[in-house]
């Protein structure tokens, strides 16, 4: 099988084109990346050849949807894997209306069976897990990042093919970019992240989070109601925020909705504070207290303080 | 420069979901029972639908809810009427059942186009039942527009659309020429409840049902760009330790966690 790999995030790039490489290993096929930066990374991390285009500018949908099409057009895959962030995620379905082929959005595994692309991916709010596969060809998946490893570094060299783009001015004008602070950006890669929900009463008491974050070396999040209703924190855990995969999340007054718990399922270990002995995050939860986070969070400071 | 009209007309796509917190899962199959779900407005269609709203009391206009369901979904579609849409096109063609996103696509793109006119296309950035967030750009590209993704704060005049679009490592300010289409993410507000007058006026509000023959598309034409299969749906065993810890202090269920913390290698 073919693939071509696309992702505007060099990283989230490696990433895909490791697994590109292990499916076509499995199936006698080749990796195809298509980047606008450096080919010798995409050999790197496993390509075969690569495409490379030059002077799109940053990245606009429109422009690398044109090159995208090209590319597809020249090397005919019968995979294209674009990586999931926010950008590749409008790329991918105008990409694939382009082509009127079929796509599938967020893969959390991408296997070849009998020599078809079967995927895993979430629905119903992220209650549930659906197994797809696509009759088209080609067929345009995304894949958030960090799905997969990033491939072992290899000496493999290849072919680079030059591609001229013709591609359209963005009719999408860009007039600021204002940064978002980097530790919120960080919470997907955080190791370990302790989150607020709805059983802080007030903002000022988010201060025992953080006396916890500080005593675990851990990020802070929270939930959807504390970020996006009353505006306490930036960013918020779930389907609809941060899918986060922690070594350990702590989740302090947090009843754990279908959508907060969809965003932490790859959590290694899971640990709630609640007073509400029914609460639903305790039944997916490893360790579980019953308790007020009022309570319970400064015998936890103490606790890991007493260790030292 | 041709003058544009003041008032803007936009179509709004909104899709009935189950309701996602009354789906049970069978506990032999795994599988989520969604048959006889209550369905409603996926959340994020609804504001959709807040911040044409709010768009439409700005610049005025005329705002048209578009959606692709059955019988049922009609009913859904008095909820838009009622929250402010001024008019609700249903496509209902039992030869539409089950496709996926590509045809879904074209099939809307026909409604669109025999709308016509319009101004603005406001979407939910995904639906909350397929989490697919594919038919906002999908569209974008069968009608050619460009498209602001993942916006949480609008405004249109002068012929143009601005907004504030929520990317990960930054908030970005953008603007496009009007036709254009947008897909809203939660942040942008909260959809208003319907008062119960406007509940009543909803009803005589007008609602058209179309079907394939309609929109001039072929089911079997339709079925034939639907590509992708679902070949199972089930809901995720929960294999954690569920182990809860209790003491007779907090202090001593503290420091149980701890141990239990450091067991596991998470901490150090």
């Amino acid at each position: 099988m073919k693939f071509l790999v696309y992702s505007e995030d060099p990283e989230v790039g490696a990433q895909l084109t490791g697994r590109a490489r292990a499916l076509a290993d499995q199936t006698g096929g080749e990796v195809i990346a298509l980047t606008t930066g450096e080919p010798a990374l995409c050999f790197k991390y496993g390509a075969d050849r690569v495409v490379k285009v030059d002077g799109l500018g940053e990245f606009a949908v429109e422009p690398y949807k044109a090159a995208a099409v090209q590319a597809v057009e020249a090397v005919n895959p019968d995979v294209v894997l674009i990586g999931a962030t926010r950008r590749g995620k409008e790329l991918a379905p105008r990409l694939a209306a382009a082509l009127k082929v079929g796509s599938m959005t967020e893969c959390t595994s991408v296997d070849v069976v009998d020599g078809r692309v079967v995927v895993e991916r979430l629905t119903y709010g992220g209650s549930t897990i659906a197994r797809e596969t696509c009759t088209s060809s080609p067929t345009v998946l995304s894949v958030p990042p960090r799905t997969y490893e990033k491939p072992e570094a290899s000496d493999r060299a290849g072919e680079v093919m030059e591609l001229k783009v013709i591609a359209p001015e963005p009719r999408v004008k860009v007039l600021e970019r204002r940064s978002k602070p980097k530790a919120s950006a960080d919470l997907e890669s955080a190791s370990i992240i302790v989150s607020a929900g709805r059983g802080f009463k007030a903002k000022e008491d988010l201060r025992l989070l953080k006396e916890l974050a500080e005593a675990l070396g851990a990020q802070m999040g929270c939930t959807r109601p504390i970020s996006a209703d009353l505006g306490w924190m930036d960013q918020w855990v779930g389907i609809s925020g941060k899918k986060v995969k922690p070594s350990l999340y702590v989740a302090c007054g947090i009843s754990g909705t279908i959508q907060h718990v969809a965003g932490i399922r790859d959590s290694q270990i899971i640990v709630s504070v609640n007073s509400d002995e029914s609460a639903g995050i305790h039944g997916i939860s490893d360790y579980s207290i019953v308790g007020d986070v009022y309570v319970v969070l400064p015998a936890l400071v103490k606790a890991l303080r007493g260790r030292a | 420069m041709i003058a544009r009209r003041k008032t803007m007309r936009q179509i709004v796509l909104l899709k009935d979901i189950p309701d996602l917190t009354e789906i049970k899962v069978d506990s032999e199959t795994r599988a989520p029972r969604v048959e006889g779900v209550k369905r409603r407005i996926s959340d994020l269609d609804k504001r959709a639908l807040e911040a044409a709203i709010r768009l439409k009391e700005a610049v005025g206009g005329e705002i048209l809810a578009l959606s692709m369901g059955d019988d049922k979904t009609r009913t859904a579609m008095l909820e838009a009427l009622a929250m402010g849409a001024d008019a609700a096109y249903v496509v209902d063609d039992p030869g539409f059942r089950g496709l996926d996103t590509n045809a879904t696509s074209i099939v809307l793109e026909a409604a669109i186009r025999k709308i016509g006119g319009y101004d603005l296309i406001v979407s939910g950035e995904m639906t909350l039942d397929s989490l697919s967030s594919q038919v906002g750009p999908r569209l974008a590209e069968l009608l050619d527009l460009p498209q602001l993704t993942y916006v949480k704060a609008v405004s249109a005049g002068g012929g143009k659309v601005k907004a504030v679009r929520d990317l990960e490592d930054a908030d970005e300010v953008a603007e496009a020429a009007l036709p254009a289409l947008i897909t809203v993410v939660r942040e942008i507000n909260e959809p208003r409840i319907p008062s119960l007058m406007n509940i009543m006026k909803a009803k005589r509000k007008p609602q058209s049902v179309w079907t394939a023959q309609d929109l001039g598309l072929d089911p079997a034409g339709v079925q034939a760009m639907s590509h992708v299969k679902v070949l199972g749906v089930t809901a995720p065993k929960v294999e954690r330790k569920q182990i809860r810890l209790e003491a007779d202090t907090v202090g001593e269920a503290a420091a149980k966690l701890v141990e239990h913390l450091v067991g596991e290698g998470v901490i150090r």
